[in-house]
């Protein structure tokens, strides 16, 4: 047990437990610019609803996203899509095993999206909260307060990482990735360019679409971002009114026994 | 309850004192809301607030959660990222939750220094020493607990490595750990039960606070001088003392307000600045991470725990000397248990007559080396167990248990302290002008 122990910790300080990538053949995480970073940052919502669609139509062929609720794509602070757009998009794209009919069905908003465990691929709900990009200046992580955790750009920098080499060792193959920790993969490459076709033809290439879809599993992590970041502003300000408030009662109400004039 | 001389209640109406003379509630509230509070504490002395705050805000937030949560393998995982997704302002309170656990325990070693420092575990207020370092292990048991309930990665890893500790101990470990498990490894059983303890030990904590608070108005208390109130009269005693209501609960608020501006900013825009990735991953027994992390508030301790290594002498020695029966794992959980109980034994092992680190011109230095060394074993157990971190926690770690064990009984011997003011009422005029307390009130 004590050389499990001993094993342990391999963390670059101590207050950054959330250092995950600092040490052991860490991966290269390209600094990406994304709208929800630091403390005003938005989730941009055309970006969500390119990311949902690279999803849809290249990720979830093996991975799932069970933890998200179809219905909460018409949620503010999301992709944001009418509620008749997302009742077709759970029917055309999705079908679950319904109990009741002991069958399966078209899914509805109410489902989830399907789990995904065919290929053995990870569920990427929460996988942009699974990863640490960051954790700097000096370990400290401090920059998490400007760029978030990081974990969608770990995403973005994974899909574009790709250098174009294989290797097989013990019947699978084996890429080359820089971002990804070790250095080789076994996910093939997902993306290539003008694979996805924007209606608004937006730029398709594999940089883009990477960071497209980096965004939009960043929001499936965190749906309520942007509302907690209002909360976080709105008590900031309160609570530094009420200090403001506390101090100058605090000064008032002990100067006669510090010996000082009240004017 | 107080020892000092002050005013109490007197019951004035007639309703009053038919409530009095069948239950003293108003009286016992009344005394313990406006004991005599010496007027020279300074702002280190506010974290006993923040304290109480912290245990209500983990009380309250953690009932609403306890509504959402799910204390099963297959569901509890899923039942949080219900909370975050589907609960109204569920995602603030599994925040402020998690969040305010890390703010409890900056809070609690902050309170614990001060009193290392201001010699406030001294006679009389050893009892208040030792039912706070319960307190503290509670605190730690219960922190511990509740990380395992979200049931991720990190939950079930940290949980697997810590009842572990307890097989270390010789014969009887093994038994002990199924025992706590309620199995032969981390399983349903163990979440049921943890969470079971998590729900209950904040409200033993919470009694433990009334003693503790008990305890200090009966001795009254310390303050930076680390001289005692005057009691001969109550005209004496107010000369060193102020009421604590309004002076030191407005005081107090004013610290946990400024406290509560930068908890916030953390809870709102970094609230996963203090976790780990990992725990956002579902527990898979079958997947162990590539680094087990405690939280950072149990570094130290962990550091003193993975010190303590096969190859070093006193180890060595343990183990020869009994047989085998002691060896390195079990020596390490011993080290980490010891390093607390040393900090228990403080009032006895401090042979200074002088209460106040502020008047002792050696025990200073050694003391911010004490700090130093604490920040140091947190660095360190956070660091993998190679070298040159491993030589240094070795180093670090005996410095803990020489500080308590050797520094602390000599230094009353060998030190001469300086010049002690004769009572509170000196020191603080010292600092405010000779003029307090005869100047106008406000209006």
């Amino acid at each position: 047990m004590l050389k499990k122990l001993a094993t342990g910790a391999a963390f670059a300080l101590a207050l950054t437990p959330a250092a995950g990538f600092a040490a052991g053949g860490a991966g290269h995480v390209e600094d990406f610019k994304f709208s929800f970073e630091g403390p005003f940052g938005t989730y941009d919502q055309n970006q969500l609803q390119r990311g949902l669609q690279i999803y849809t139509e290249v990720c979830a062929a093996c991975h799932g996203l069970k933890f998200v609720p179809i219905r909460t794509l018409s949620d503010e602070g999301g992709p944001g899509l009418p509620e008749d757009q997302v009742r077709a998009y759970a029917a055309e794209n999705f079908t679950v095993y319904d109990p009741e009919l002991d069958d399966d069905r078209p899914a509805k908003p109410v489902d989830h999206f399907p789990a995904n465990t065919a290929a053995g691929a990870p569920d990427l709900s929460l996988m942009a909260k699974a990863r640490a990009g960051f954790h700097g200046p000096y370990g400290t992580g401090m920059n998490q307060l400007f760029k978030g955790m990081g974990g969608a750009e770990y995403i973005a920098s994974l899909l574009d990482g790709y250098t174009g080499e294989e290797k097989e060792e013990a019947g699978t193959i084996f890429y080359e990735n820089t971002a990804f920790p070790g250095g080789w993969i076994s996910m093939a490459p997902p993306l290539s360019d003008e694979q996805v076709e924007f209606a608004d033809g937006h730029a398709n290439d594999v940089h883009h679409m990477a960071q497209d879809v980096a965004a939009f599993l960043m929001w499936t992590a965190e749906p309520k971002m942007m509302a907690r970041q209002t909360a976080g502003f709105v008590g900031v300000l309160i609570l530094t009114v009420l200090s403001v408030l506390l101090y100058l009662t605090n000064k008032r109400l002990w100067a006669p026994h510090k010996g000082k004039k009240i004017s | 309850m107080s020892g000092i001389p002050h005013d109490h209640y007197e019951p004035k109406t007639g309703g009053e004192k038919w409530l009095h003379s069948r239950l003293p509630i108003v009286g016992l509230i009344y005394d313990t809301i406006m004991i005599p509070t010496p007027k020279n504490l300074n702002w280190w002395w506010i974290w006993g607030i923040v304290l109480a705050f912290c245990l209500a805000l983990q009380i309250v937030t953690g009932i609403v959660l306890v509504m959402h949560y799910t204390p099963h393998v297959d569901l509890a995982f899923a039942s949080v990222e219900h909370i975050m997704r589907n609960v109204n302002g569920g995602y603030m309170l599994r925040y402020l939750h998690a969040n305010g656990a890390s703010l409890f325990f900056v809070a609690v070693y902050i309170h614990i220094f001060r009193g290392l420092f201001y010699g406030s575990y001294k006679a009389p207020r050893e009892i208040t020493w030792i039912i706070g370092m319960l307190i503290y292990l509670c605190m730690m048991g219960t922190a511990f607990m509740g990380y395992v309930l979200p049931w991720g990665q990190m939950s079930f890893w940290g949980a697997t490595v810590i009842t572990g500790l307890f097989g270390a101990i010789p014969f009887i470990g093994e038994p002990i750990q199924t025992w706590l498990l309620g199995g032969p490894a981390v399983d349903n059983a163990t979440l049921n039960r943890f969470f079971s303890l998590h729900y209950l030990l904040p409200f033993v904590i919470a009694a433990l606070v009334i003693v503790h608070i008990w305890a200090f108005h009966t001795t009254g208390n310390n303050n930076p001088t680390g001289v005692e109130v005057r009691r001969g009269s109550k005209e004496e005693a107010e000369k060193d003392t102020l009421p604590f209501w309004p002076y030191f609960v407005i005081k107090d608020f004013l610290g946990l307000a400024v406290v509560l501006v930068i908890f916030w900013a953390i809870v709102g825009f970094m609230p996963n600045y203090l976790g780990h990735p990992d725990n956002y991953i579902e527990a898979n027994p079958l997947a162990t991470p590539a680094h087990i992390v405690p939280e950072w508030y149990f570094l130290p301790f962990y550091a003193i725990l993975r010190a303590f290594t096969a190859d070093v002498w006193v180890v060595q020695i343990a183990s020869f000397v009994t047989g085998g029966i002691v060896d390195a794992k079990f020596f390490g959980v011993l080290a980490m248990f010891g390093a607390i109980a040393v900090m228990a034994l403080a009032p006895w092992l401090d042979t200074s007559r002088v209460r106040s680190g502020r008047y002792r011109p050696m025990f200073k230095w050694w003391f911010y080396l004490l700090v130093i060394d604490f920040f140091a074993l947190m660095w360190l157990g956070a660091m993998p167990a190679e070298e040159p971190y491993a030589s240094f926690s070795l180093v670090a770690s005996a410095y803990w248990f020489g500080y308590f064990l050797v520094i602390l009984p000599l230094l009353g011997v060998i030190e001469k302290p300086d010049a002690i003011p004769e009572t509170i009422e000196e020191d603080f005029n010292a600092h405010y002008g000779s003029k307090s307390g005869e100047a106008t009130p406000a209006e």
